[in-house]
């Protein structure tokens, strides 16, 4: 990635600040070609940015996102059943690869998955014979003569519909979905069972792993993450709390309880603690564009699996191995558990991943650089370069290291995406969208 | 890091094994606690549970294997702590204000009074992760957590309240690592009134 190269820290500039006050944001997704960016919050909705085209009479807001769409995705439920309820909050957002015009994405919060139509309505038809144009009915008896209709150029009105809603399919909390390459179905995971739906099918899912012990006390693991292979529609992989990740082939068995692959790396009894565990349960999963590679997440590190390799990552990279000394109070104030997501660019060159006191970091892959950045209003000056931070461990701090002790845990980045195309990311921070662009675009 | 920590514990061999029992004795009370204020919420959070529940599972193993080295042997518990202090080192760089007084190195069976009332939830069938409906979960979740205190307070009386009220002070004492932490605080309050309730109720 020639950023990196060329700069010996970030030129990442840009920042575009959007404060979304309402609720804090638990997902952020760009599409396949990167020009809508969805984020979902604890609220239920969905707001969808566009990035706006080239203008030549407006140099500047070229690559500017802007809102397009917002509407309530989901509503707290009640289970009657279960005296239970249903958190409205979004937990994931997955786009459709675009087939028309209308653009297609799935949300889901802990019970329920909804696809969503977005639509762009420019024209409107006037001189409807039945109907008066503020739409009152017009008496048919009255009517003495027809007209056709006419097309007329209206603002641009954006409209969200759910168009599929697929429910009851899950009795824990859904932690993931994932669009097959199909582009027929997708899966959805919960704690412990992964199952498979047609996009068109609501009534009806396969159920394709089930980890549910006959006896729940028996339970050690859970699922915490899975996704589909983005180029082979028959695997799938999924990951636990335990820091493994299993590959599963649909095509070996209805039932993919027996795993194709199984990936963990072995402890390093060195470093073994009562949070060992706590700290080694992956966050998230991601494939590479290529589909060569994934990348896992877990309290501490990010790591690159080589799919053709089970035994250990080939690359590990810390995120914050500062808070090893930590973990204690990390624990004690649940910080241990927080769920970390991390994502690829393009090129699958750099990967990504948030920290806290709204840090964010960064990994480039083949210069084995890395770099920490902020996403905080102070130091996002549009146009300005984000100034690479650093966080001192311990021993004497160096003018702008901020020490440990003094990072606010309760500023964390857990969501970050990259552009599939470009060097542009969105980072979520509590309740603020930031988007950064490279200099260079 | 541990390397400093070798170092130390060749200067404190004494006091490094009651020191860190203490703090392991802490750590199993806060996943308590935890535990607990899980249970509390509506639909408790399965993963975040176990993850609490395999790492009191942890603790407890130490605690007993520990129990039946029956300290000290000279050589074994050199060798024992040394291992422990790697832990040491982990678990805690700071003062803990000790939520109990700390045990008689020689006496470890006043650190198992504590544990029957933490197996009390997992004794109970369904407990902790059934969620077959709504009546059966409350009921094995009061009685679980009757189980609870009814072992604390035939095994040391006295001992449930001084668990409940060190949580105010010590907990967040701890250090100066964290900051902007008094949300937890609240929590464990709230969680506390909630305890209170059901305890009313019963």
């Amino acid at each position: 990635m020639t950023t990196f190269r060329k700069h010996s820290s970030s030129s990442f500039n840009f920042a575009v600040n959007f404060s979304l006050v309402a609720d804090v944001i638990s997902t952020v997704e760009f599409s396949h070609s990167g020009d809508l960016l969805a984020t979902g919050d604890k609220g239920g909705r969905v707001v969808i940015f566009q990035r706006e085209q080239e203008n030549k009479s407006r140099p500047h807001s070229r690559g500017e996102y802007n809102v397009y769409s917002t509407f309530q995705s989901h509503e707290p439920e009640f289970d009657y059943l279960k005296s239970l309820e249903i958190e409205e909050k979004i937990n994931k957002i997955r786009w459709l690869p675009q087939q028309g015009a209308a653009r297609f994405l799935l949300s889901t919060n802990d019970k329920t998955i909804k696809l969503w139509k977005i639509s762009e309505r420019d024209k409107r038809a006037e001189g409807y014979n039945l109907k008066d144009e503020d739409g009152r009915l017009r008496d048919p008896l009255r009517i003495t003569a027809l007209r056709v209709p006419i097309l007329k150029p209206m603002d641009l009105m954006v409209e969200a519909s759910p168009r599929r809603v697929f429910a009851n399919a899950h009795t824990y909390h859904i932690n993931s979905i994932s669009v097959n390459s199909d582009h027929e179905t997708y899966l959805s995971a919960d704690d412990l069972r992964i199952n498979l739906w047609h996009l068109e099918i609501t009534d009806r899912s396969f159920n394709i792993v089930d980890i549910k012990p006959a006896n729940m006390e028996e339970l050690t693991e859970v699922i915490t993450a899975a996704e589909f292979h983005p180029h082979q529609c028959n695997v799938l992989v999924y990951s636990s709390s335990k820091g493994t990740i299993r590959l599963c082939d649909m095509r070996s068995s209805a039932l993919c309880d027996r795993h194709s692959k199984f990936f963990e790396e072995p402890e390093d009894p060195s470093s073994r603690s009562f949070f060992s565990e706590i700290i080694s349960s992956v966050s998230d999963v991601k494939f590479s564009h290529s589909g060569r590679y994934m990348m896992t997440r877990d309290y501490l590190s990010v790591k690159v699996w080589d799919l053709n390799m089970e035994s250990r990552p080939v690359e590990t990279h810390q995120v914050h191995e500062y808070l090893r000394s930590k973990l204690c109070s990390l624990y004690e104030n649940d910080c241990i558990f927080d769920k970390f997501e991390c994502c690829w660019n393009g090129s699958d060159s750099a990967i990504m991943t948030g920290s806290y006191n709204n840090f964010f970091r960064m990994f480039d892959r083949t210069t084995w650089r890395d770099v920490t950045l902020e996403a905080s209003r102070e130091n996002s000056k549009p146009r300005a370069s984000l100034k690479p931070r650093r966080v001192c461990a311990g021993g004497k701090r160096k003018k702008d290291e901020v020490s440990v002790d003094s990072l606010d845990f309760s500023k964390k980045i857990l969501h970050t995406a990259w552009h599939p195309v470009e060097n542009i990311i969105a980072v979520a921070a509590t309740n603020n969208l930031y988007i950064f662009q490279d200099k260079a675009n | 890091m541990f390397a400093r920590g070798l170092k130390r514990k060749c200067a404190v061999d004494e006091e490094a094994a009651p020191a860190y029992s203490l703090q392991r004795q802490s750590l199993l009370d806060m996943s308590l606690v935890k535990l607990q204020l899980c249970h509390m919420l509506v639909e408790p959070n399965l993963c975040h549970s176990l993850l609490i529940t395999n790492t009191d599972q942890q603790i407890q193993e130490e605690m007993t294997q520990d129990g039946r080295w029956c300290m000290p042997v000279p050589q074994t518990a050199g060798r024992a702590s040394r291992d422990l202090l790697v832990s040491t080192e982990i678990l805690c760089c700071c003062t803990w204000e000790g939520v109990h007084p700390a045990p008689d190195p020689g006496d470890l069976a006043s650190e198992f009074q504590v544990v029957p009332a933490v197996q009390a939830p997992r004794g109970s069938p369904g407990s902790v992760w059934g969620r077959d409906g709504p009546q059966e979960n409350r009921g094995s979740f009061h009685k679980s957590l009757d189980q609870i205190f009814e072992t604390l307070e035939s095994q040391s009386p006295g001992a449930l309240e001084q668990l409940f009220s060190d949580v105010h002070g010590s907990y967040y004492d701890l250090d100066a690592v964290l900051t902007g932490m008094l949300g937890g605080t609240k929590l464990i309050q709230d969680g506390l009134d909630h305890v209170v309730d059901i305890l009313v109720e019963t």
